[in-house]
């Protein structure tokens, strides 16, 4: 029996938009708008999407790096946001995050032997004679060799850099960790063994991961289940298999269809969109996708449809949001393009 | 000139030994070292190649636009039958935006944003073919729904700032389109633009250049997008091509170890795979480079050989070009299929 270790409830992370002389609150940025979903022990849950559509203030949201808006969310059967600021901070020693950017979140004045102590430090975890022999050992799970201790971040390359932000997250014994767009930056040489070590990682410790990422092939590597969003919603989400093979909602199903295969004897259908990302500030009503969906009818103006599986069509777990899955499904509905 | 006696392979521009350095004070760092390509008319040629490959480097050379302390300082570059490394900076501007454009990775450093759009592409116009304002600017709001902008002529006033990405990169696209050239030069257009974007894009390029018999030179990281946009394919590892031939060749029957580890260390969405492949290592720094074979540090191959000597970009018979020892008969190890050996025999995980 698996359990939730962390579970998502209606959260939604709304960011002001201040305008006017006086600096009043105009509008709001719906970055996340309502979603739930729940992350299962020892598991990698991929959060995929275009650009701005809310992955990583769904992270940071869990996180509390940004004070949600609105929601619950569930992290080993206690409330996060119900925690103080102090009793948080406390909590992040079993929730980590790893960052795109290791520059950016790597104080680039310290050595790889301060930022480990000083995450260890910070979280307490283990007696003060015992950190020397545990950053060694951290350092060889991740790949980096003793005699590289006493470098700074300047030093190595970026794959190695991302190595660094690893060992920090691990330094601490985390049970989850939050990867957010961890593996984008690198090439894919450099790419390929980070993502070998972070499976390798998750079975030797038993972690659970909520891999954030735009790339579909990381995250067709990586995952055990997979979520869409579009636009602050959750469209579809799935294990991973059935996402792929079987995806209903027809956003992930261009998606899909607009990334180039490496192959060129694969000559695929492409399903190519109209109009460009519309804006979270004034989202469209109704279905947020039936500005650029090819079968938008005036019901998906209207009404926002609900995230919902069709046994008979789906698998066990597989839901969409959409209110044509069997209409599409079954031809009946035809594109309009 | 010697291709022309077959017209389907009349080169538009041919590169020979090029070479681009720049002298900084640690000293000279070889972006580019001995490049060699051509590209046919009216078929697109893709450099590949991790980034400081060279790539833009060489993108640049060919435009004229290398900055001190960056020289070339060998080979020839010769378009049309005429050297372009010997023309004067004058000559060099007329054929910028005119017979060679370029599309950069970051539009937003090649628009200008201080005057509109329908202005910048009406510029090209009025330069090049010498059209008045007023007719310019009809020409811009044709090629502005050419390229799928929406409502175009509410477009031309636009300042490149009041356009999404997507859009910015499709005026891009129209500014280097406006003077119909023969050859252009893509650096990464769609790198920075998300799939359901980059699919719109790369769709308009390829039916633009059916349409217009253009010549294409497109960079990317990305083999998918070589895959399917490229005729013919150039792999770049640490500023020497390793690889090339026509781009079915390249993906069904790779010969050089690192573009087998390229495409094997590939995570991909269409396929399952269990363990990704890796290359082992890291890209030299350019400052730095090993005396031999530049991949030997990380090749699961490399002999002694490989360590002491270069070897030469060499025709395989079949349209390939491959610069590795394992194909030419001085090899002398046992014998390798590149494709179903490729592999490290420790762990890679160190
Ligand atoms: N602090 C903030 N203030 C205002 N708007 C914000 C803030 N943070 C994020 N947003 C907006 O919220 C939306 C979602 O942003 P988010 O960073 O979650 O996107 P993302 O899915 O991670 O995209 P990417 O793939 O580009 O990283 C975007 O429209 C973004 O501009
Ligand atoms: N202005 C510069 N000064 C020194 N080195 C440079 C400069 N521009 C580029 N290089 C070096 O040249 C190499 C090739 O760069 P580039 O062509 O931009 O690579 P890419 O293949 O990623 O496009 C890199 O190693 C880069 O660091
Ligand atoms: S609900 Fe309507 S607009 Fe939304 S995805 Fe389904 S068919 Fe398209
Ligand atoms: S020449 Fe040697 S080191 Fe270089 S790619 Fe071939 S086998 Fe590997
Ligand atoms: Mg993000
Ligand atoms: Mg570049």
């Amino acid at each position: 029996m698996t359990t939730d270790i962390l579970k998502v409830r209606n959260l939604k992370q709304y960011f002001p938009i201040k305008g006017g002389i006086l600096g009043r609150k105009v509008n709001d940025v719906k970055a996340v708008d309502d979603i739930s979903f729940e992350v299962k022990e020892g598991e990698t849950l991929s959060i995929v999407g275009e650009s701005g559509c809310g992955k990583s203030t769904t992270g940071r949201a869990i996180l509390r790096l940004d004070e949600p808006t609105e929601g619950e969310v569930d992290f080993q059967g206690q409330d996060l946001l119900a925690l103080s600021k102090k009793d948080m901070r406390r909590k992040r020693k079993d929730l980590q995050i790893i960052f795109q950017d290791p520059y950016a979140s790597i104080n680039p004045r310290q050595t790889v032997r301060q930022i480990l102590s000083e995450a260890m430090e910070i979280q307490d975890v283990l007696p003060k004679d015992k950190r020397e022999a545990r950053i060694k050992e951290l350092m060889k799970t991740v790949g980096l060799g003793e005699h590289q201790i006493d470098r700074f971040p300047h030093e190595f390359s970026g794959g190695q850099r991302q190595r660094i932000g690893i060992a920090r997250a691990l330094s601490v014994d985390p049970k989850m960790i939050i990867c957010d767009e961890s593996v984008s930056a690198l090439d894919v040489s450099i790419q390929a063994q980070v993502l070998n070590l972070l499976k390798k990682l998750q079975r030797d410790y038993n972690l659970t991961y909520l891999f954030i990422s735009h790339d579909l092939g990381v995250v067709r590597h990586i995952s055990d289940r997979v979520l869409v969003m579009y636009l602050g919603k959750i469209v579809e989400i799935a294990d991973k298999k059935s996402l792929f093979d079987n995806p209903k909602h027809p956003y992930t199903k261009t998606l899909l269809s607009a990334i180039p295969v490496p192959d060129p004897t694969k000559k695929k259908e492409q399903i190519v969109l109209k109009g460009d990302v519309p804006s979270p500030i004034d989202p469209p009503t109704g279905c947020r996708f039936h500005t650029r969906c090819p079968f938008a009818t005036d019901k998906c103006v209207e009404e926002d449809p609900e995230l919902r599986n069709n046994d008979s069509l789906m698998q066990d777990g597989h839901r969409a949001a959409c209110h044509y899955i069997e209409e599409i499904e079954s031809g009946e509905m035809k594109p309009n393009y | 000139m010697d291709n022309l006696k077959d017209n389907d392979t009349k080169t538009i521009i041919k590169v020979d030994d090029l070479q681009t350095s720049f002298f900084t004070h640690k000293g000279e760092v070889k972006a580019v070292d001995g490049v060699h390509f051509d590209v046919p008319a009216g078929k697109t040629l893709g450099i590949v190649g991790e980034s400081g490959s060279g790539k833009s480097i060489t993108a640049l050379s060919i435009m004229r636009l290398i900055e001190a302390p960056g020289r070339v300082k060998g080979g020839s570059i010769t378009f049309n039958g005429e050297d372009l490394l010997a023309k004067s900076e004058a000559e060099m501007r007329r054929i910028r935006g005119n017979k060679i454009s370029m599309i950069f990775q970051e539009p937003m450093t090649s628009l200008n944003p201080v005057y509109t759009i329908g202005d910048q592409i009406a510029e090209s116009y009025q330069i090049h073919q010498g059209l008045s304002k007023k007719q310019a600017l009809e020409k811009a709001l044709g090629m502005l729904e050419l390229v799928g902008i929406p409502s175009p002529k509410a477009r031309l006033k636009a300042y490149p700032h009041e356009l999404s990405g997507g859009m910015r990169q499709r005026a891009m696209i129209a500014i280097a389109l406006a003077c119909n050239p023969e050859l252009l030069i893509a650096d990464e257009p769609t790198t920075a633009l998300d799939v359901t974007i980059q699919a719109q894009i790369l769709g308009l390029v390829n039916d633009l250049q059916k349409d217009l018999g253009m010549s294409m030179l497109l960079i990317t990281h990305d083999l998918g997008v070589v895959a399917e946009t490229c005729d013919y394919v150039a792999v770049m590892y640490a500023g020497k091509i390793v690889e090339y031939a026509d781009v079915n060749t390249l993906f069904a029957n790779p010969k050089h170890p690192y573009t087998v580890g390229l495409l094997k260390s590939l995570p991909r969405h269409d396929i399952d795979q269990e363990e990704l492949e890796v290359i082992r290592g890291m890209v030299p720094r350019p400052d730095d480079l090993p005396n031999g074979c530049r991949f030997a540090p990380r090749c699961p191959f490399a002999r002694e050989m490989c360590v002491e000597r270069l070897p030469d970009l060499e025709d395989q018979g079949d349209g390939n070009q491959v610069r590795c020892w394992i194909h030419t008969d001085q090899w002398d190890g046992p014998e390798v299929n590149v494709r179903d050996d490729y592999g490290y025999s420790e762990s890679t995980q160190s």
